[in-house]
């Protein structure tokens, strides 16, 4: 089984965002970066579907030279192959960013065979456009199911579960096609020592994509006005029981 | 006037909230058509289109997404919005990629500006805002939950009849089985959060959260690095890449309140922490706190509550 799983770096969750002086970046100096969460479980995903199936897991990224970091980390956690479309590190809409991913794994699959399966997140941690995923999938003219929790391979059948709120449902897709899974579909693992020694000599394919023409263009960041705090203290330690059940009757919670 | 259609979702006929708070939007850009697959007790709009086909039997995105991408080769409205649900964002990326549009997902504010749109949608899940421009011939964009408030209901419209021309092959993505595993209040419907983060401990520790959402009759959700310990299933996971929850309450219980965790709880009504440090994050942003070691907070809270619920 050959699978294709499609990440984004992304500044680390928890990390404390600051915009560059032209308000069209995060400022990347003093950030510590990561694969965005619902991709590392995708990254997770294939290698648990390779370790099953046997294959080859490729892991493609489209950003800046210093996103080597991340394909070098899912290398790392089980991936074999690393493919790196180089930009600027400007913003690519999700149009443009599609179309390039496209015409490389079109490439990809010319030189190396056709991908049963490709994995992308169901939105990255920072610009969140839920996208790129399908609109790759309808370049290559491939079912694509979004919002993931559960993957199966069964014969030439994805089967694949998305949580509701009181369970899940189920979508049977044919291979090839591309799902788009959700952090918690499992628990990544940790690199090793040895397969970090092994990502730091993989090679790094890597091509400086054309930048096709999208319709939404970002003009600046901004942050949302800090609110100034009003907490009302309802007091210290179990003291304050009774105030705490007093605002639970006058929300008529009782 | 132009027209904006807008897809709304229900749940045997009753419009999510979600796709209320999207009309109310639309309404401020155009005249508005409601477009809903099935019957959809949804009124105070100019018109309702209903689209009938046997592949819409249960949800099918891409289905849906070509149904909505002929129903606008056909209407040519000026816009098409859909609510930034799971399956608001999905759906309309069908409907961008059909059309080879751009779609601006989760938007907060738009500003007509000629031909294009100038507007903001949110970023990080909310603790940024990007503004952008959009330029297409039908604008595709989808609605940030809680940015706007719902439209008021109204007498239900009547509907028109839409009848697409689907292949089969597109039911290669419907629904085939669906499984029930918790009934009754699940974490987007109950009115009651009790939250629990690193404080907490242990998973033995959400005992007594547990104890506290049953007397309330609320759910029990958790903070990331509650999920990453294997204290508790992702499924109960609040925050960005968890369940956005808009309770009546939300009890923050040892959650310090990164930011990650505040956008997918910031739609609460009501927030109450409890925890031992004073300057955490989700103290001071939080409507009430108590200060102090949870699990002594807690044990009192639900004794109190027992009290005042016995007869006396």
């Amino acid at each position: 089984m050959r699978i294709l799983v499609c990440v984004k770096r992304v500044p680390a969750p928890g990390a404390r965002i600051v915009l560059t002086d032209d308000q069209r970046a995060v400022d990347a100096r003093h950030l510590p970066f990561t694969v965005s969460p619902h991709e590392e479980c995708a990254v997770e995903e294939a290698v648990r579907l390779k370790e099953r199936n046997e294959g080859s897991v490729v892991v493609l990224t489209l950003g800046p030279g210093e996103a080597e970091e991340q394909l070098r980390y899912a290398v790392s956690v089980g991936a074999d192959e690393a493919v790196l479309l180089s930009t600027d590190g400007s913003d690519w809409d999700p149009q443009a960013t599609a179309a390039a991913i496209a015409q490389r794994t079109t490439e990809l699959e010319e030189s190396g065979g056709g991908f049963d399966l490709i994995l992308f997140g169901n939105e990255s941690a920072d610009s969140a456009g839920y996208q790129v995923g399908i609109r790759v999938a309808h370049a290559l003219s491939r079912p694509v199911i979004s919002g993931i929790k559960g993957l199966d391979i069964e014969g030439g059948t994805v089967v694949a579960r998305r949580e509701t709120g009181a369970g899940f449902e189920v979508y049977h897709l044919p291979l090839p096609a591309v799902v788009a899974v959700k952090e918690g579909i499992n628990l990544p693992r940790y690199p090793t020592l040895p397969s970090r020694l092994r990502a730091k000599k993989v090679e790094v394919a890597t091509t400086r994509p054309e930048q096709a023409m999208g319709g939404l263009q970002m003009l600046r960041l901004t942050t949302p006005p800090e609110v100034a705090s009003s907490t009302t203290i309802l007091g210290q330690g179990a003291g304050a029981a009774p105030a705490v059940v007093d605002l639970f009757e006058k929300l008529g919670l009782l | 006037m132009s027209e904006v259609l807008v897809f709304v979702e229900h749940e045997s006929g009753v419009p999510l909230e979600t796709s209320q708070q999207a009309l109310t939007l639309a309404a401020m850009l155009g005249e508005v058509c409601v477009v809903t697959v099935g019957g959809c007790q949804v009124g105070g709009v100019a018109r309702r289109l209903s689209i009938d086909h046997p592949l819409l039997s249960d949800y099918a995105p891409e289905a849906i997404g070509e149904a909505l991408t002929q129903l606008i080769r056909s209407e040519s409205p000026t816009a098409l919005l859909a609510a930034g649900t799971e399956r608001g964002n999905e759906v309309m990326s069908h409907v961008g990629a059909l059309l080879a549009f751009p779609v601006a997902t989760n938007v907060t504010e738009v500003r007509p500006s000629g031909e294009s749109w100038e507007l903001t949608r949110i970023r990080w899940g909310g603790s940024l805002f990007e503004e952008a421009v959009l330029t297409a011939p039908v604008k595709l964009a989808t609605v940030a939950p809680h940015s706007f408030a719902a439209a008021p209901a109204a007498e239900a419209v009547d509907a028109e009849p839409f009848i697409p021309e689907l292949p089969d092959t597109l039911g290669r993505t419907r629904v085939v089985e669906r499984v029930t595993i918790s009934q009754g209040i699940t974490l987007t419907t109950a009115p009651v959060v009790v939250s629990g983060g690193r404080g907490v401990g242990s998973p033995e520790g959400f005992e007594i959260l547990e104890e506290l959402a049953g007397l309330l009759g609320g759910a029990v959700g958790c903070s990331r690095v509650v999920t990453n310990n294997g204290w508790r299933p992702h499924s109960d996971q609040v925050g960005q890449t968890g369940t956005r929850v808009a309770p009546n309450l939300y009890v923050a219980c040892g959650i310090s309140g990164a930011i990650q965790h505040w956008v997918g709880m910031m739609a609460s009504k009501n927030v109450l922490a409890i925890n031992n440090d004073p300057e955490a994050p989700m103290v001071t942003k939080a409507d009430y706190a108590v200060i102090g070691d949870l699990h002594s907070v807690l044990g009192a809270i639900v004794a109190e509550v027992k009290r005042r619920k016995t007869p006396s």
